[in-house]
């Protein structure tokens, strides 16, 4: 052992570590992120800082050289950041990248997040953890499409120290009206957010003129250069004044003790503080704080937030991720519906009555896109006009949602780390949020009520009857909608006349007396899987008023939702489609008593739905139904009748 | 907090949220001095514990000296180590004597690594890299997925955000865990410096000579350098304008060799 090295091994495990002779207390490390549109500058003035502030080794410099020389390109302090082939091809920065750098009085990490639009992932991903931002624009072209949308992303991801660099003075011949134009106009634009920047400061990033030292050619201007503000900065203090928020990763039993282990959000732990876990509300004291090496004294605390921790409780309680460590006067809500500003970042729109996999935390919940009350345009901030139903890729939205079962958050900013969730895209974060309210629930669904099948579905069962000719459109726009609703995870399902006829209504002719008996049969198989929370979908050309008034009634008597749908196409077009070849036999008198050729079509006089399949499209029609269908689907209570159904 | 300790936390952290999102993880470890602060880390994540394989990639070309501090932590810390070495490709003749360096790291290193995790089933791999060793490394995310290839796909990375991952891998996938990201050569060394973790002499100066980066044996190169302890080293490292893998010859035997490497699986 001595022979590996003498200096370095220790004789005894390593007593805990000492407070070193002038420590700084806190963290003074800047995590800065740089955003803009799209060539306005920001791999050139990150390449500067770096290589102004000495911050390049000599090795990365040649190599970049001697890659520009071979591209026959002059180098460019971009070319510093940019060190993949394809993006000296392209010169756009592609994903984010991550550059430490210091000067005499702070260390620094550069996030650069890429301004090409479909990058906008990079961008929110280096900007979610950032401390401050710089906003680049370019003095000739001014405020472009991806300077207002990374402003608005900015503000959603609450970053507040943001400081303004009006690039590429000397392509404007260094002129202060210009640089004041840029001001006004963003700081309007701004404002609108509630985002007030710390300064504006005209710059050329690649003259080098406003990063460390003051330009000669714009001694009109007389605030601090870049890097004095960025020095100026703070290094986002965590949230340590809040109450404590334990967010647990997990609880590891590897030895005798059950150690429950994960991140403190906010607030801190000593032993023998009340803990309670929430959602649950079970309560016990801290016990021990567990460490490796082990220190003697054992740590009492207090650990403060940022840490992560290991700890364990007086009591055996049946802790678990997910849940949220809290004293027990000042706990997060515990709920399951809430109001949110999302952003969408996933090229499959956010749908509402969708089911998807919410995280908040170490917490995992399904929840259910319960409505998008307004998408905003992040560019104009203009409200969307009508509701589409979805939020699509880059956009922002204004949405309610539902989970499952109720999860632990904070709103308000109270503790920003449990008051903002991503949705998930299969395995990709489709979108993130930041909730703003929580919605009330009526007494009964506040979890004390019985579970219920909407509960556990997310919906409620119900019936919609589709009626029409042959031929109409019925059965595939019956197909079309279960999918529909299948993928949004709502369970449905057809109930399809042709089928019935080979099996439940087997023994059954076409006289008016069979027909009724039926749809009578029909009903009330419709009833029974209704009620047991699916949406039937009954595809049933269904000729009679008489019967489908019963079937309707039928439901009503138990408390099925109910809607009639008349598919309608006029019997001609319906005959030419004829896709079963049953027009024809039955004109040449092969089958008898046929709707519309010798049985009459009663059409409905005033159906809850009625689409024109002769003249809309499928997709035009499958998007009437699907809305009808989600709105008959939605749980009581989220439909405006008061309380009575979950979820 | 200072600066050292949000980086602990933060690679505690995502220690543990690939222990519990993963059925099959496993660590990779190098006995150099990032993949010494992993293992220092992973037995503060789980207070003492190792509770996954740690994985020892032997080229054939370790230095013996190595190879001993190997034996020396593994008796040490008490972990399940895992040795694996590409012996099919040595016998084809792969070897440093008649091959180019970017070639036999491939085969020696990723490919034995492929291997390895084949015959383990592993789902995800922590590895100690950091964002300032490399310009393609500086793009990683800390939850990065590869193909059943190997490939990583550096052109679409999944976003992640707030601590939300990429946890899932399909089959024959992994991800690789990359808790160090964030650290410096710097920060490694103030770590080490102020817990006391066990190192190989080969990084302190003899005869006027150390090693800053520790590979295999014939394409690592020492620096000139009078550095006897950590205090030295770091005191070095604020003048130094050498990058760190300066003495590694595989990173520079052609342009974007780095890249060619890490896109077919390279840590």
């Amino acid at each position: 052992m001595n022979a590996l090295s003498e200096a370095t091994l220790p004789a005894s495990p390593a007593p805990a570590p000492a407070a070193p002779a002038a420590p700084p207390s806190v963290s003074n490390h800047l995590q800065l992120v740089v955003v803009g549109h799209v060539d306005h500058g920001k791999s050139t003035l990150i390449g500067r800082l770096l290589f102004d502030t000495h911050s390049v080794p000599d090795g990365k410099k040649e190599r970049i050289e001697a890659a520009s020389k071979a591209e026959g390109m002059e180098f460019e302090y971009a070319f510093l950041l940019d060190a993949l082939l394809e993006e000296q091809a392209q010169n756009i920065t592609m994903d984010t990248t991550r550059v430490p750098f210091r000067t005499a009085k702070r260390s620094f990490t550069i996030i650069d997040a890429p301004g090409h639009k479909e990058f906008l992932k990079n961008m929110i991903t280096g900007a979610a953890s950032a401390d401050a931002a710089v906003l680049l624009v370019d003095a000739l072209e001014g405020l472009r499409e991806q300077t207002r949308r990374h402003c608005f992303l900015l503000s959603l991801l609450g970053l507040r120290q943001i400081v303004v660099a009006v690039n590429k003075m000397d392509k404007v011949d260094y002129r202060p009206e210009v640089f004041e134009a840029i001001r006004t106009e963003l700081g309007e634009f701004l404002a609108k957010l509630g985002v007030e920047p710390a300064h504006f400061i005209p710059i050329s990033a690649k003259h080098g003129e406003g990063l460390l030292k003051a330009s000669d050619r714009m001694a009109w201007y007389h605030g601090p250069t870049l890097l004095e503000v960025l020095e100026s900065f703070r290094a986002n203090p965590p949230a340590s004044g809040g109450p404590l928020r334990l967010s647990v990763q997990d609880v590891y039993r590897f030895d005798a003790r059950r150690i429950i282990a994960g991140l403190i959000e906010s607030g801190s732990v000593s032993v023998g503080d009340s803990i309670e876990f929430v959602p649950g509300g079970k309560r016990s004291r801290v016990k021990s704080i567990e460490t490796w090496p082990q220190s003697d004294p054992p740590p009492r605390g207090p650990v403060g937030s940022g840490s992560e921790v290991a700890i364990t409780l007086e009591d055996e309680l049946f802790v678990e991720r997910g849940q949220i460590g809290a004293p027990p006067g000042d706990k997060p809500y515990e709920a399951r519906t809430f109001t949110a500003r999302v952003f969408w970042i996933h090229d499959i729109p956010l749908r509402s009555g969708e089911l998807i996999p919410l995280k908040l935390g170490t917490q995992q919940a399904e929840a259910r896109v319960l409505g998008i009350q307004r998408t905003l345009d992040a560019v104009t901030l203009e409200t969307g006009t009508g509701t589409t139903g979805e939020v699509k890729v880059h956009e922002v939205a204004e949405i309610r949602l539902r989970v499952r079962r109720p999860i632990a958050f904070d709103v308000g900013g109270k503790v920003p780390a449990l008051g903002r969730f991503v949705l998930m895209r299969g395995r990709r974060i489709g979108g993130g949020g930041v909730i703003d309210s929580v919605v009330d629930e009526p007494p009964e669904t506040r979890g004390t009520s019985p579970v219920s099948r909407s509960a556990i579905l997310g919906h409620r069962g119900c019936i919609i009857w589709m009626t029409g000719l042959s031929g109409a459109g019925k059965s595939t726009l019956a197909q079309a909608l279960e999918q529909r609703l299948l993928s949004s995870g709502i369970l449905s399902a057809i109930l399809d006349g042709d089928v019935l006829r080979t099996g439940l209504s087997r023994n059954l002719g076409f006289t008016a007396d069979d027909r009724s008996e039926n749809l009578r049969r029909a009903t009330e198989l419709a009833i029974h899987l209704a009620d047991a929370g699916v949406v039937v979908i009954a595809a049933l050309i269904s000729p009679f008023r008489a019967d489908r008034a019963m079937a309707a009634e039928r439901a009503k008597e138990r408390g099925v939702p109910f809607a009639e749908v008349f598919i309608n196409a006029s019997l001609a077009e319906c005959e030419r489609r004829d896709p079963k070849q049953l027009y024809k036999k039955a004109r040449s008198g092969e089958i008898k008593q046929f709707t519309g050729i010798d049985s009459p079509y009663e059409a409905p006089l005033s159906p809850d739905l009625e689409l024109r399949t002769d003249r809309l499209t499928v997709g035009e029609s499958i998007e009437k139904l699907t809305e009808m269908a989600l709105g008959l689907a939605r749980p009581l209570e989220q439909a405006g009748l008061g309380a009575g159904a979950d979820i | 907090m200072t600066h050292l300790d949000e980086l602990e936390s933060q690679s505690i952290y995502l220690m543990r949220e690939a222990f519990h999102g993963f059925e099959k993880p496993a660590m990779l470890w190098s006995m150099g001095k990032d993949s010494n602060v992993l293992l220092w880390l992973a037995k503060k994540a789980f207070c003492g514990h190792m509770p996954f394989p740690v994985v020892h990639i032997d080229t054939t070309y370790e230095f013996p000296e190595m190879l001993d501090f190997r034996v020396w932590a593994q008796k040490h810390y008490g972990f399940e180590l895992i040795v694996w070495t590409n012996f099919e490709a040595r016998e084809r003749g792969i070897g440093y004597e008649t091959t180019d360096p970017v070639t036999v790291t491939h085969e020696l290193k990723t490919v034995a690594l492929q291997q390895c995790l084949a015959a383990y089933g592993f789902d995800a791999l922590i590895t100690g890299i950091r964002r300032d060793e490399d310009s393609t490394r500086a793009k990683e995310r800390y939850f990065s997925p590869r193909n059943a290839e190997f490939e990583w796909d550096y052109k679409d990375q999944p976003p992640e955000f707030w601590n939300h991952f990429t946890t899932e891998s399909g089959p024959g996938e992994h991800v690789r865990v990359q808790p160090l990201l964030d650290w410096t050569e710097i920060d490694i060394w103030r770590y080490l410096d102020r817990e006391k973790v066990p190192l190989p002499g080969m990084y302190f100066s003899r005869n006027g000579q150390r090693y800053r980066s520790l590979g295999c044996m014939p394409i690592s190169k020492p620096v000139k350098s009078d550095a006897k302890t950590i205090d030295d080293i770091i005191e070095e490292l604020k003048v130094t304008r050498v990058s760190e893998r300066a003495g590694r010859a595989q990173d520079h035997h052609e342009r974007n060799a780095m890249q060619k490497l890490r896109a077919k699986g390279f840590m």
